[in-house]
């Protein structure tokens, strides 16, 4: 009895021991490389405020910070360089403070400068990227200086394509990047004389204006249909942008090449309906008619004239 | 010469005609976009939209003055339905459109002051004016206003089933349709019911 006991008890301890260590691993495994070392850092570049010791002055002084060089630390710790330290892209004179004014002149990598050629992130077609963006607005309107961190912030940017996200996650993430400069008129003016234009007015003429921005991307409409990249980076000048409503909503939708190709295969198994990936998050009309329900409507509606008309029949037969 | 009954009042006619329309363009435009494809168009797809929304409204706004009118004049004596051999009647009526009528039998319930439809009719009548149309236009109504459909509905998106819901309806709507005017035909002579329903008299 006792001998039972004990053993149950050893059992359990030694089952909660491994457990919690494999707990600790794993948590161990995504406490981010360079953490400790970009604490320094954040300790200013996280807060609207900082205080410092003034050598001069000899007092503790308290600033506030450039609103453009705020980081959330929680964004930049989900991004894609989680593991970087601050000053694998910054220049290590930083880690002194008062930095150096000349510092801010030093020039900014792009995502080519340091994932062009590497075999190890082929799979995101980088230079096809870039040559795409190149023949973008953004880039033949622009100056060399719309670079991709314009859109893509290096501090928080997420894959969220290659990732396990919703389609309304994707939408929202994608959308908010355009937003971040066509709907914010101070940033849009960093790089353009002209004011920005109302995003509802421009787009009045779609129906329901609000649930289209929640349920596709800005880029379903803005970029070439010839794009066959992952994610579409040629965004057209507004004449040419995508106002057919049938694209998208018809049976051959064009979203299927688009948004929705980055369903899992598992989800589009079709029970009868059309373009049955969409059904997952959503509805489009035109898009996601079932060819049960279709066939069964024909019979019934055939039926019914085939009914009338042999009624006609007999009724002239009869008269 | 039969007798002349004034059975249509000119509210009923109004709303009849404003309703027969609104149906129509609702039917067209919704098989438009339910069909909508980049190959061929029935009618232009944000035109289509735009008339279904602009019919829908009218729609809503008509079926919530049938009720009242309905209420308010009495009218609605004639849409009250007596179970008590109601399946019986029923049959009666079917047996007359299917072989009655054609051996020249005179209809079993004949239009009369208090009796302004059949059985068949009646029953009819009140399933889609009272069931269904009330579910067309509250289901048409959350797609205009899809922010106050529930998102998931047992797996299944709350949009997807309300928009299927609401083309299944609109489509029991065109068959009801399609019979109503085929049995309207049924008049001596054929067009004596499309008569009465333009100058309210039954003849």
């Amino acid at each position: 009895m006792f001998n039972k006991s004990f053993l149950s008890i050893t059992l359990l301890i030694t089952l909660c021991c491994v457990f919690n260590v494999m707990v600790a691993s794993e948590t161990a495994e995504k406490v981010p490389a360079k953490f400790e070392e970009n604490k320094h850092c954040f300790q200013c570049h996280s807060q609207q405020f900082y205080t410092f010791d003034n050598p001069v002055s000899e007092k503790k002084e308290r600033k506030a910070m450039n609103p453009n060089f705020v980081y959330n630390p929680q964004e930049f710790y989900k991004g894609v360089h989680r593991n970087f330290a601050c000053t694998d892209c910054h220049a290590p004179e930083y880690e002194s403070f008062p930095h150096n004014a000349e510092l801010r002149l030093e020039p900014k990598y792009a995502c080519i400068d340091c994932h062009g050629g590497d075999p190890e992130y082929e799979k995101y077609h980088f230079e096809a990227v870039e040559e795409d963006f190149n023949k973008s607005v953004h880039a033949t309107r622009h100056s060399e200086d719309f670079t991709c961190w314009m859109c893509h912030d290096p501090h928080s940017y997420r894959p969220m394509t290659h990732g396990d996200h919703t389609i309304t996650e994707i939408v929202t993430y994608h959308n908010n990047t355009c937003k971040r400069c066509h709907n914010n008129s101070y940033n849009f003016q960093l790089i353009s004389d002209s004011l920005k234009p109302a995003l509802e007015s421009i787009h009045e003429f779609l129906p329901n204006f609000e649930l289209h921005f929640a349920s596709v991307r800005c880029i379903e409409c803005h970029t070439s249909e010839l794009d066959t990249l992952w994610v579409h980076h040629n965004i057209l000048p507004k004449e040419e942008a995508r106002r057919n409503c049938v694209e998208c909503h018809s049976s051959n939708t064009v979203l299927l090449g688009s948004l929705y190709k980055y369903q899992n295969l598992e989800v589009r198994k079709s029970r009868g309906f059309v373009n049955s990936a969409i059904l997952n998050e959503a509805y489009l009309i035109g898009a996601n008619r079932n060819e049960y329900v279709n066939l069964l409507s024909f019979i019934i509606f055939g039926l019914t004239l085939a009914g009338i008309a042999f009624h006609i029949i007999l009724r002239i037969l009869k008269k | 010469m039969s007798e002349k009954l004034y059975l249509y009042p000119i509210w009923l006619r109004v709303w009849h005609a404003i309703n027969a329309l609104v149906i129509l363009i609702l039917i067209a435009t919704g098989i438009s976009l339910q069909y909508s494809d980049a190959n061929f168009e029935l009618l232009k797809f944000d035109i289509s939209v735009t008339f279904h929304n602009i019919a829908g409204y009218i729609m809503a706004i008509n079926y919530l003055f049938f009720v009242i009118a309905n209420f308010k004049t009495g009218n609605v004596r004639f849409y009250r339905i007596k179970l008590k051999g109601l399946i019986k009647k029923l049959i009666k009526q079917a047996n007359y459109y299917a072989f009655g009528m054609f051996k020249g039998e005179k209809t079993p319930y004949p239009i009369t002051k208090d009796r302004k439809f059949n059985p068949l009719q009646k029953v009819t009548y009140v399933f889609f004016m009272f069931v269904i149309v009330p579910f067309l236009i509250v289901s048409g109504l959350a797609l205009l206003f899809p922010e106050f459909i529930i998102p998931r509905v047992a797996g299944f998106s709350g949009i997807q089933l309300t928009a299927m819901l609401h083309a299944a309806t609109g489509f029991l709507i065109s068959l009801f349709l399609v019979i109503h005017i085929y049995i309207s035909t049924t008049g001596k002579p054929i067009s004596a019911n499309f008569k009465s329903i333009v100058n309210g008299y039954h003849e």
